[in-house]
């Protein structure tokens, strides 16, 4: 297992090379540079500006630089906010991404899961169907449309939460940006939860079950939980990026001091330094991730296991 | 001129006619004064003065506003600062809170007269080219230590130093040898700014600038802690580093969260000061930044959708504020390359066929005002020159559009194909996109509507080998109509038509030198009038600042420059 | 045989398929309404005398009433929601099928030489998906729409190029399975170039995952697509997506809630649609199934 877990990670070291290398080529091929702005600067003022920050040199000098400083830890000052380096920045704002990304996950693992199962047991039922289409509606309805909604009505029609803002973390701040993001999960979730609980339900083991008389909620729980939640857990690599990438639209409406948001502010701006450190740090951030999903796989799966077991 | 403002040294800066005073503040004082009272007479005296306190407020429910309890400020404020150090910020978001964290030597009163600041009087020579400074002894930064002529000095110097990069440095152009420190030629200890004394400042000047004392509220002149920039260097302009000598102190910076401020209580006028704290959010979406109002978290709206007006103008018509702010929303044209390089003719017709009443009226919806000038209306000293076409029925101008263009070369068989480029911004595209379809309508013109992302939109403006039509917009850095007349110089940094006119320019020159008000004015209207009729841009409306504030927020007052300072503003009881 | 009863007729399995297909009621109706879209949104602008680009002065932002002729109502601009509407939804559906067939076009071939060639060639081509799973793609495609312009060649690429891994991988897996074959060993006997099996036998066994992925992926770059107009990324002007309408909608949506509703409502039918037959689709290809 041990052997596994480093394998996969020596391997992740050239994925979030070429992650870094596409990402620096990209944005210093963008037109508009990072010092354009209404007012032009004086040409002597902008010669300074450039040098400091090696933007006079050739690029492939600039990348030398740019992976020097990154083994360090030192992803470089933030083009646009002049008083910051990057790293101070991801400091700030990962945190937030996090607790709203992990809290969206556990609630959309919760409901998802659950909504999927008990209509995959009541298969066809009217409770089924409703179950099925309201979590159509996650899907079809985009986050952008469904914040605004949420807002107009827990907001301003009733006022039981904020409109926005982070307000440090406050807990009726986190509630609506939370639902927003989870919501497309849960569908997504409850769908293949309840397509998994009905094969799993079909299969002999559970069917022997039955025949047994144990109590229904006994086997649904200690045999066919597991293997039900099995594709759930392989959509967890899927859903953490999808969490990720919703983010970028809570943070923005909600207003929330986010890495999604900076990573917005930052493309806009031609903030290369600020672009540049969130796409690498969520590059490692995904691929970390991912590899935690694979273990778990891993550990559940029986199959891969014994397989492991035996080599 | 202190004596042509009509003010003295005992007002301070923005001082209010209503009467406003806190019980917190009342009992202050009274602690103060009874110091060396005995116990009971304190207690009587408390009594006495509160129960003063009650009559009065309640007999003058109407002239005195009685403050709310806790006096926090929520304001809205656009983008994320990228930085709060005067000389390295640009645009408004930075403006606005440096407003409140430093002052300059001027200041501006909540209706935009212009007030001392740091500086308590001055005078000029005849000439108008030298200045003379006193500065007000009890000035401090909010650290304690005092502020000095040497502060300014250092400030100034910094700004125009070229080794500091500021986008600003060309505000203190009219110093004397600023142009020529920012270019490199010159010492920075050449600049015609120094201190006699602790408390007098002496400024020369190039030539004579009647807008020099207007400039001095633009937050580029402000000063800076000269300790702090020595030890932090560049951050110093953070939360903990930050010394500024304005009514407030930086607290909280949470980036893309909120800023906030609290009261600095070594501020000279602070007795003045209400509010405790000030917040400012930087929030972009502007429906978001609506929603959070309408939900209360927010007391001042710092920009509006304009979809959304009708819909504020039925619902929430006492809380908007419209007023009409110096700047200029117009199209310009890229007249280095073709099609608009020596075609007059071609730019007049476009121009006028553009129904600017409809577009104001029907599609924004908020009040601004058609331009046919270049220089917006109310500004000081100066009336604008407009096109003579203004007063013609559109028919008429239709009509004329179409022979000007069938002259200029193009027509039924040669249709003219042009492009309109702006900036990501729905409003932008709503402008856009009446435009493209009053040319197509009455010229047959077939318009491309380019849309492109802010810093690339610039930088392909500023290089004008790909525009042809390009939105664009000023807003005026002083209330001079020079700001204004200044943008189309053939050498000016923002001049992307890449207009030159070396008559226009010379004007211009000969206004900078003019010292006679009235002179000056007819040699600025002759420049107008040059200008519109070269077409090189086509002015559409003037700008409307467009806010929305509670109605429990005190001392609010619009005005043209939209500046807003908060010591200026405090919450009502509601 | 007869046995005294009906004959037992033995159905072909794409006959099979298409039975369990009609049986699942909510495919069947998606399928149908769907179609009906499809015609609806071809077909219907003819009908109004409005087009959607020219602004009606007189009925900025005007609710939907019969007598005025709009529809659906005006936009804030005064220009008719029904032809926007639907002129929105044939360039959200042909955004949708064509950012699809990029990525299909990619995946299949990707995955059919990685599964073919075996071996060295297929470790190190997953190798690159592997890669490729990890990297933040949305990131990537929107520096691509900020630096590069909004054109719509540029967004079909660029969402295509984020979904093909899915295809890729699953085409893989289905081409080594069918590697193994007898009758492909027969072929490869007889002397069929690489090019020629590839062809002839490992992708028409594609085509019902194909069709499922097709119709799954769809909704998914629609989706994109709005999340991109939301950014302000997305289509230009005048062109209009289903995502730009509903999001100058969602900004509206408490003064003019119908420039919000119509747009949603025609964006959530089609991803709905879609979704339900997809899922349809793959319950009745797979055999494991059977109710």
């Amino acid at each position: 297992m041990l052997e596994y877990f480093f394998r996969r990670l020596l391997g992740a070291i050239p994925t979030i090379f070429i992650i870094i290398l596409v990402s620096f080529f990209l944005i210093r091929l963008a037109p508009g540079g990072p010092f354009d702005f209404d007012k032009t600067l004086a040409p002597e003022i902008q010669a300074n500006l450039d040098a400091k920050f090696h933007l006079d040199e050739p690029v492939y000098v600039q990348f030398g630089y740019y992976l020097k400083d990154i083994l360090q830890g030192d992803f470089g000052p933030s083009f646009q906010y002049k008083n910051y380096t990057v790293t101070e920045l991801i400091a700030q704002g990962f945190p937030v991404s996090v607790q709203l990304g992990l809290s969206a996950m556990a609630l959309a693992l919760l409901l998802g899961s659950a909504a999927g199962i008990l209509a995959a047991y009541r298969q066809n039922s009217k409770f089924d169907y409703g179950v099925m289409t309201i979590s159509m509606l996650g899907i079809s309805v985009p986050n952008f449309v469904m914040a605004p909604i949420l807002i107009l009505i827990f907001a301003i029609v009733f006022s039981f939460l904020p409109a926005g803002g982070w307000n440090d973390g406050a807990f009726q701040n986190r509630i609506l940006p939370i639902v927003t993001l989870a919501l497309p999960q849960i569908a997504y979730i409850a769908r293949i939860s309840r397509g998994s609980m009905i094969e799993v339900l079909r299969s002999p083991f559970i069917r022997t079950a039955f025949s047994k008389g144990l109590p229904t909620f006994y086997i649904l729980t200690r045999h066919a939980l597991k293997p039900t939640l099995l594709p759930v857990i392989s959509y967890m690599g899927p859903a953490i990026a999808g969490i990720i990438t919703g983010s970028v639209v809570v943070e923005q409406i909600y207003g929330i001091p986010g890495l999604g948001r900076y990573f917005v502010q930052g493309a806009l701006n031609r903030d290369y330094t600020l672009v540049m450190g969130v796409v690498v740090f969520y590059g490692v951030f995904i691929i970390l991730l991912n590899l935690i999903v694979d273990l778990l796989y891993g550990w559940l799966d029986p199959q891969i296991r014994l397989q492991a077991r035996k080599t | 001129m202190c004596e042509g403002l009509g003010l003295n040294d005992l007002m301070p800066c923005g001082k209010q006619a209503t009467m406003t005073f806190t019980k917190s503040a009342l009992i202050e004082r009274l602690d103060n004064e009874t110091k060396n009272m005995s116990p009971l007479t304190k207690q009587i005296l408390q009594l006495i003065s509160l129960c003063a306190y009650i009559l009065l407020s309640s007999a003058n429910s109407h002239a005195a506003d009685v403050l709310a309890p806790t006096q926090v400020l929520h304001r809205g404020n656009g983008s994320e600062p990228q930085s709060l150090d005067p000389h390295k910020s640009e645009g408004v978001p930075s403006a606005n809170i440096q407003k409140d964290l430093y002052e300059g030597l001027v200041c501006e009163s909540p209706s935009g007269e212009l007030v001392p600041g740091v500086a308590s009087s001055w005078s000029v020579d005849e000439k108008n080219m030298r200045y003379l400074f006193t500065l007000r002894k009890n000035a401090k930064w909010s650290n304690g230590d005092p502020v000095t002529a040497e502060d300014f000095v250092y400030s100034w110097r910094r700004i125009v130093d070229p080794k500091t990069g500021s986008y600003y440095a060309q505000t203190l152009a009219p110093v004397l040898n600023a142009e020529d420190i920012i270019k490199g030629t010159k010492k920075v200890t050449s600049l015609g700014i120094r201190a006699i004394g602790k408390y007098q400042l002496e400024v020369r000047l190039k030539g004579p600038t009647p807008y020099f004392i207007g400039l001095l509220t633009h937050s580029s002149t402000y000063p800076v802690h000269k300790a702090s920039v020595e030890k932090h260097g560049d951050r110093f302009a953070r939360v903990g580093n930050l010394i500024g000598n304005g009514a407030f102190a930086l607290k909280e910076w949470s980036i893309q969260s909120h800023i906030l401020l609290e009261r600095n209580p070594h501020y000279w006028d602070n007795k003045n000061t209400k509010l405790d704290k000030v917040y400012y959010y930087p929030i972009e979406d502007q429906s978001s930044e609506l929603k959070r109002y309408r939900a209360g978290e927010i007391d001042i709206v710092e920009g509006i959708p304009i979809s959304q007006m009708p819909w504020l103008r039925k619902n929430l018509k006492q809380e908007l504020r419209l007023t009409p702010y110096l700047g200029i929303y117009y199209f310009g044209y890229n007249v280095t390359q073709p099609p608009f390089k020596d075609n007059k003719k071609l730019r007049q017709a476009l121009s006028m066929v553009i129904d600017r009443k409809v577009l104001t009226e029907k599609i924004l919806r908020t009040g601004e005002l058609p331009a046919y000038s270049w220089v917006p209306p109310n500004v000081t000293n100066y009336q604008h020159v407009e096109y003579e076409w203004k007063a013609w029925p559109m028919s008429r101008r239709i009509k004329y559009a179409k022979e000007l263009i069938k002259q200029a070369g193009y027509g039924k068989g040669k249709p003219l194909s042009v492009e309109i480029r702006y900036n990501t911004s729905e409003n932008h595209k709503k402008i856009a996109i009446v435009v493209a379809s009053m040319w197509k309508k009455h010229l047959g013109v077939k318009t491309k509507l380019h849309n492109e992302e802010w810093k690339v939109f610039l930088a392909n403006r500023k290089t004008k080998k790909h525009t042809q039509v390009f939105r664009s917009g000023w807003i005026a850095d002083y209330n001079d109509a020079f700001s204004f007349a200044e943008l189309l110089h053939s050498n000016h940094g923002v001049n992307d038509s890449g207009y030159s006119n070396p008559e226009y320019d010379a004007l211009l020159a000969q206004s900078a030198k003019e010292a006679d008000v009235d002179k000056r004015r007819k040699l600025l209207q002759q420049a107008e009038k040059i200008l519109l009729n070269d077409y090189p841009v086509i002015p559409i409306y003037y700008y409307m600042s467009k806010h929305l504030v509670k109605p429990y927020v005190g001392g609010y007052k619009d005005n043209a420059m939209d500046h807003h300072y908060s010591k200026h503003l405090y919450i009502k009881a509601h | 045989m007869r046995i005294g009863m009906a004959e037992v007729k033995s159905l072909s399995p794409g006959k099979q398929i298409w039975i369990r297909l009609k049986a699942n009621r909510a495919a069947v109706t998606s399928m149908g309404l769907i179609a009906l879209l499809i015609l609806m949104v071809l077909f219907a602008p003819w009908l109004s005398p409005f087009n959607g680009e020219d602004i009606d002065y007189e009925a900025i932002a005007a609710e939907p009433s019969l007598t005025s002729g709009h529809l659906f109502g005006t936009d804030s601009l005064g220009r008719d929601l029904f032809v926007r509407t639907m002129e929105g939804s044939r360039i959200s559906l042909a955004i949708g099928l064509v950012a699809t067939l990029v990525s299909l076009i990619i995946g299949i071939n990707y995955g059919a030489i990685a599964g073919y060639f075996g071996g060295r060639v297929d470790a190190v081509m997953m190798r690159i998906v592997d890669i490729l799973y990890a990297m933040p793609f949305m990131f990537f495609v929107i520096l691509l729409m900020v630096f590069f312009g909004r054109n719509i060649f540029l967004i079909f690429f660029a969402i295509g190029a984020i979904n093909w891994l899915d295809i890729a991988r699953i085409v893989r897996g289905q081409t080594l399975a069918i590697k193994q074959q007898s009758y492909v060993e027969a072929a490869r006997i007889y002397g069929a170039s690489h090019w020629h099996i590839i062809q002839r036998h490992i992708v028409p066994n594609l085509l019902g995952i194909v069709v499922v992925y097709i119709t799954l992926t769809i909704p998914q770059v629609i989706l994109v697509e709005s999340f991109l107009s939301f950014l302000g990324l997305g289509i230009q002007e005048p062109m209009t997506s289903l995502g730009a309408l509903v999001s100058e909608g969602a900004n509206e949506m408490e003064s003019y809630s119908w420039t919000l509703i119509f747009p949603a409502v025609f964006l959530s039918i089609i991803l709905f649609c879609f979704n339900f037959i997809g899922d349809g689709l793959r319950d009745a290809l797979d055999p494991k199934q059977v109710k």
